[in-house]
């Protein structure tokens, strides 16, 4: 009981920063002192922080290496963007948003859930490379997906638009890997704190309900809990579809954040799943809060190095590798403790300052 | 006809992505863990060759040997600085500092080599068998392919099971520690995977280019997650696994293509690997370990 | 326990790192800043593409090329008489990243952009400017996502359509083939909208497509089954609407097999040439695309091939040809209105909106180009030939 309430504590802590960030930076918003490169970043950070957040319960309570997120997130966008591109002129805004975010969440969620009862059968690599497939599959069939409607209804086409057949007045609305061009920019900074403590609150309850345990459980040792009779199948798919549905509703906020949505390997493919899985590694496996947090500053920090021009990434990796080592690297962990370096004594010395003053 | 030159093709893109795939599955077996820096090292490695074939003017042999001698030091280095600290830290660790690597050695590559593609020159300079009266042509860019990978296969092989060293891999593979009380140098052997598969990305990387003659920092990544895949298809840690793997996956990716749907290659050979991986959850050559209570 | 401190303590580093944001997003120079910014009035002209990533090539010749104009309009006295500023952001050709590269700049103060680079990224930045009323010159985004419903959006390159169109009817008009493979790249907006253009086009113009093939970015080292199945379809020439550095490989492999129909690209395979240790015979009947040949040797070429290969090293391509003239058409268009850099953003941007419709303008990349209220560029495509090593114009 006593760590539930530790953990719960951490929650509530973990909700007040993001509170008390969030008023800061609304209010500098409103006074028109926050840059535009910082109020630009605010709604894709929260997204890029929710897929994390989600990738994190797979990676940290399901225990399985997943490098297919981006693909969730990819799905999320495009089915709530399709639906809100479709229907601009006939719904009004706020329930249309409503329910792309609903359509979004629920298709990430079902793709989640297909491709788990195969993937679930694997483990480790192998695990982990079926994901990445399932990323690469769907990253492919977007590229060569043509939608269009006119007043005969939709018109689909995996080869070109011309074969969508449409009368003159159709729109396309799907333009294979020109995307879609034109959704209603709804995702404001509001909107996607919200979503992101919610979907803080619900891991949190997740990992702690019965469900969560079990899925502990399994992880820790898979034959033990078959033993003692886990359904495991039913319990290791829930935690992977809620993992993927939370990172749909990332991809329904960068959808709604940006005018022209592509399917490319840099935001939905591999290389940006690789980036989601650095995010959940450098903030902690396990630690939602920690993933939010290596978010933002793994978001922020190339932005900050723009003045260093072409030699931004190269710093870039040069910390990436430094932060990794510094945190994971057994050799300097002990070192780090011998001289008082750790984080924890470091925040106890700060503690200790603060109730001198 | 044509299958017979689709099958030819896949055989000679097969046996690039075989011989990225010796690499990592090399690297995998013995330390357990995914290079991702692996396909830029090859990258570096198809560079050195340009530049000391191109610039330099000397003969292709040469420019290879010096090639692999820089690769492998260039490895031995990464290994050192990178992973050698996260020894025993957990395996996602030691991942995502290899993705930190690959971001450098690609940048780096920007920095020094510009971002501008170079044409590759060949290092084979025989142009290939014409069979049944020119209809069926083999480059000979292919043919060495498949032949140095197959030396390379059982020379590997060979060295793992022969060996002083090579045992030493073979032990530190099954148990770390066990192999630690055996006397065993555990931090040794790793290191020298790590310089054997650098040296082999060099060679891998002089061979990539010549058949897909284009060289840019970036050339390494596709090939180098491809070829992760192949390693993975043929049951990742076993050497004739990776082999097989990698021919398979190239003659699917080409077959996909002639048959199927070009648009949707990429989509197919996925789809394929899946399906193979839940038919042998642990790959094509893969070792099935009987996890115990 | 650890953990828990580590968070906390990250989000102290987070809260620093923000403010850290605040401070250097309000106007700090930075490398590729050209002229000091203390207190004096400049023109503040921002420049967004890759220069990093996959298509770092198309970006690096584009932000060259833009700071040798602005050198050289600097030199001459500026704009009006005021010097330019001339800032250029990294967007790795993604559509996020580029609006993050387009509030730094806007962060910097800019007032006009050139840019940017790719047709997915600009497609995204320019739903920014319009709504910030940001005048936008883009040099080589040829969608036409890009200007469709936004009047502050230019391009300088053709418009895909614009391209595919011309290709077809050139193609039927001087009969180069009957039998048409197409190969193009799936996954990148120019590629498969110019292709959707030209195969439009071949419809109305009776021209017969025998076989269309695609590769993806992720699939991009071997065309050889592409090949096959067009010669296997009997394509006696093969259109190749992507850049040149898939082109050089696909040159390549037709020649390894022995199958040489007639290979036109469009203006993604300028640049072939100046691949280093290309086997330029390869290429020898290429018909292209281009307006602009590095090799030409009109005095405005010349100057700026030598300046650029003097500074930059390595021959710069189309890409970098059009930024240039994109600087000297912003020229022409505020010298016209007659503005100072005091004006505010939006009455740069009305102005030039009005100012560049009547400019008529004669660079490397054409003649007398003039802009249409959509925002395309009136030059027409112009094919050539590569013979010789060298570009011959056909018409």
């Amino acid at each position: 009981m006593k760590k539930l309430n530790g953990s719960t504590k951490k929650l509530i802590s973990s909700i007040a920063v993001i509170v008390v960030l969030y008023i800061v930076m609304s209010t500098m918003q409103a006074t028109g002192n926050l840059s535009s490169l910082m109020s630009g970043l605010l709604v894709p950070v929260c997204a890029y922080a929710l897929v994390a957040i989600g990738l994190n319960l797979c990676v940290g309570y399901l225990g399985e290496l997943s490098l297919g997120h981006a693909g969730f997130m990819c799905v999320g966008a495009f089915t709530s963007a399709f639906f809100s591109k479709t229907f601009q002129n006939e719904i009004p805004d706020v329930p249309r948003f409503i329910l792309a975010l609903i359509i979004g969440t629920f298709f990430a969620a079902l793709f989640g859930f297909l491709i788990a009862i195969p993937v679930l059968r694997l483990s480790g690599d192998y695990l982990a490379i079926v994901t990445l497939a399932f990323g690469e599959i769907i990253k492919n069939v977007i590229n060569v997906l043509y939608v269009g409607r006119d007043a005969n209804g939709f018109h689909f086409s995996l080869k070109d638009m011309m074969s969508l057949n449409m009368d003159f007045d159709g729109v396309v609305l799907v333009n294979g890997a020109q995307g879609i061009t034109g959704t209603p920019r709804q995702s404001t900074f509001t909107i996607s704190v919200l979503l992101l403590i919610l979907a803080l609150i619900v891991t949190h309850n997740f990992v702690n309900s019965r469900t969560g345990r079990a899925v502990k459980a399994i992880r820790d040792n898979q034959i033990a809990a078959e033993t003692v009779g886990l359904p495991i199948t039913k319990y290791k798919l829930t935690a992977f579809t809620i993992s993927a549905a939370i990172a749909g509703v990332g991809g329904v906020l960068y959808a709604h954040n940006i005018n022209s949505l592509t399917a490319t390997t840099n935001n939905f493919g591999y290389n940006m799943s690789i980036m989601i899985l650095v995010y959940v590694v450098l903030g902690g496996i396990g630690n939602f809060s920690g993933s939010v947090v290596a978010t933002v500053v793994l978001t922020m920090l190339p932005e900050m190095l723009r003045g260093l021009s072409t030699y931004r990434m190269l710093i870039y990796s040069i910390v990436l590798i430094g932060l990794m080592l510094f945190n994971w690297a057994p050799g300097i962990l002990k070192f780090r403790e011998e001289h008082g370096l750790t984080t924890k004594q470091l925040l106890d010395k700060f503690k200790k300052k603060k109730e001198v003053q | 006809m044509g299958f017979l030159t689709y099958l030819i093709n896949g055989l000679s893109l097969g046996s690039v992505y075989a011989l990225i795939a010796l690499g990592y599955t090399m690297v995998y077996g013995i330390a357990k863990m995914l290079n991702f820096a692996h396909g830029d090292v090859i990258m570096l490695g198809a560079y050195l060759v340009f530049m000391c074939m191109s610039s330099a003017g000397m003969p292709a042999v040469v420019s290879i040997v010096i090639a692999i001698a820089c690769c492998t030091a260039i490895g031995i280095i990464i290994e050192k600085i990178a992973y050698k600290p996260l020894r025993r830290a957990t395996n996602l660790a030691v991942l995502i500092t290899a993705i930190g690597v690959s971001y450098f050695l690609q940048n780096m590559a920007l920095m020094i080599f510009g971002s501008n593609p170079v044409s590759f020159t060949s290092v084979v300079s025989w142009p290939g068998l014409s069979l049944a009266g020119g209809q069926l042509k083999i480059t000979g860019n292919a043919i060495v392919t498949i032949i140095t990978c197959l030396i390379v296969m059982f020379g590997l092989m060979w060295f793992v099971k022969n060996t002083k060293p090579g045992q030493a891999m073979r032990a530190v593979s099954e148990d770390k520690d066990a192999a630690t009380l055996m006397g065993i140098n555990v931090n040794a052997t790793i290191s020298l995977t790590f310089a054997i598969g650098s040296g082999l990305a060099a060679i891998a990387g002089a061979l990539l280019c010549s058949s897909y003659p284009s060289l840019n920092p970036y050339t390494g990544s596709m090939p180098g997650i491809k070829a992760f895949t192949a390693a993975v298809f043929g049951g990742i840690g076993s050497i004739p696994g990776a082999l097989i793997g990698g021919l398979l996956l190239g003659i699917i990716e080409i077959l996909a293509k002639a048959y199927i749907s070009s648009q949707l290659a990429d989509a197919i050979v996925f789809a394929v690997l899946i399906i193979v991986l839940l038919v042998k959850p642990t790959g094509i050559l893969g070792k099935q370990i009987k996890e115990k209570v | 326990m650890k953990k828990k401190f580590l968070s906390v303590s990250l989000c102290a580093a987070l809260a620093a790192s923000l403010f850290v944001g605040c401070g250097s997003g309000g106007g700090a120079a930075t490398s590729t800043e050209t002229v000091e910014t203390s207190g004096e009035l400049t023109w503040r002209i921002g420049g967004i593409g890759p220069i990093t990533g996959g298509a770092a090539q198309y970006g690096q010749g584009v932000m060259n090329a833009i700071q040798i104009a602005v050198d050289e309009i600097n030199e001459a006295g500026g704009i009006n008489g005021y010097k330019i500023s001339y800032n250029f952001q990294d967007d790795e050709a993604d559509s996020q990243k580029s609006v993050n590269a387009y509030n730094t700049l806007k962060d910097w103060g800019m007032q006009i952009l050139e840019g940017t680079v790719t047709s997915g990224a600009c497609a995204a930045v320019s739903a920014e400017t319009y709504n910030d009323r940001i005048f936008q010159l883009t040099p080589s985004a040829s969608s036409t996502s890009v200007t469709e419903g936004h009047d502050n959006t230019f391009q300088i390159c053709f418009s895909d359509p614009n391209q595919g169109t011309v290709s077809a009817d050139y193609i039927a008009d001087n009969g180069l083939g009957t039998k048409i493979g197409i190969i193009y790249d799936s996954s990148d907006p120019y590629s498969s909208g110019v292709y959707q253009n030209f195969a439009k086009e071949a419809a109305n113009v009776g021209l017969e497509i025998v076989a269309t093939e695609a590769f993806t970015s992720d699939n991009k080292t071997d065309f050889s089954t592409q090949l096959q199945k067009c010669k296997a379809a009997g394509a006696d020439l093969l259109f190749l609407p992507f850049y040149y550095q898939e082109g050089s490989v696909v040159l390549k492999q037709a020649h390894d097999m022995a199958y040489e129909p007639i290979m036109f690209g469009v203006d993604g395979f300028d640049g072939l040439l100046g691949v280093k240790d290309f086997d330029v015979s390869l290429a020898e009947g290429v018909y292209l695309l281009t307006p602009f040949a590095a090799d030409a040797t009109d005095d405005a070429t010349k100057n700026f091939v030598s300046k650029y290969e003097e500074q930059f090293g390595g021959t710069p391509n189309q890409f970098a040809a059009d930024a240039y003239d994109g600087v000297y058409i912003l020229k022409e268009a505020l010298e016209a209105t007659g503005l100072t850099p005091e004006a505010s953003n939006e009455e740069i941007c009305e102005a030039l909106i009005e100012a560049i419709q009547n400019v008529n303008y004669d660079g490397l990349t054409g003649e007398a180009m003039t802009w249409n209220e959509k925002g395309e560029v009136s030059k027409s495509p112009k094919a050539v030939i590569i013979e010789n090593g060298g570009y011959v114009s056909v018409e």
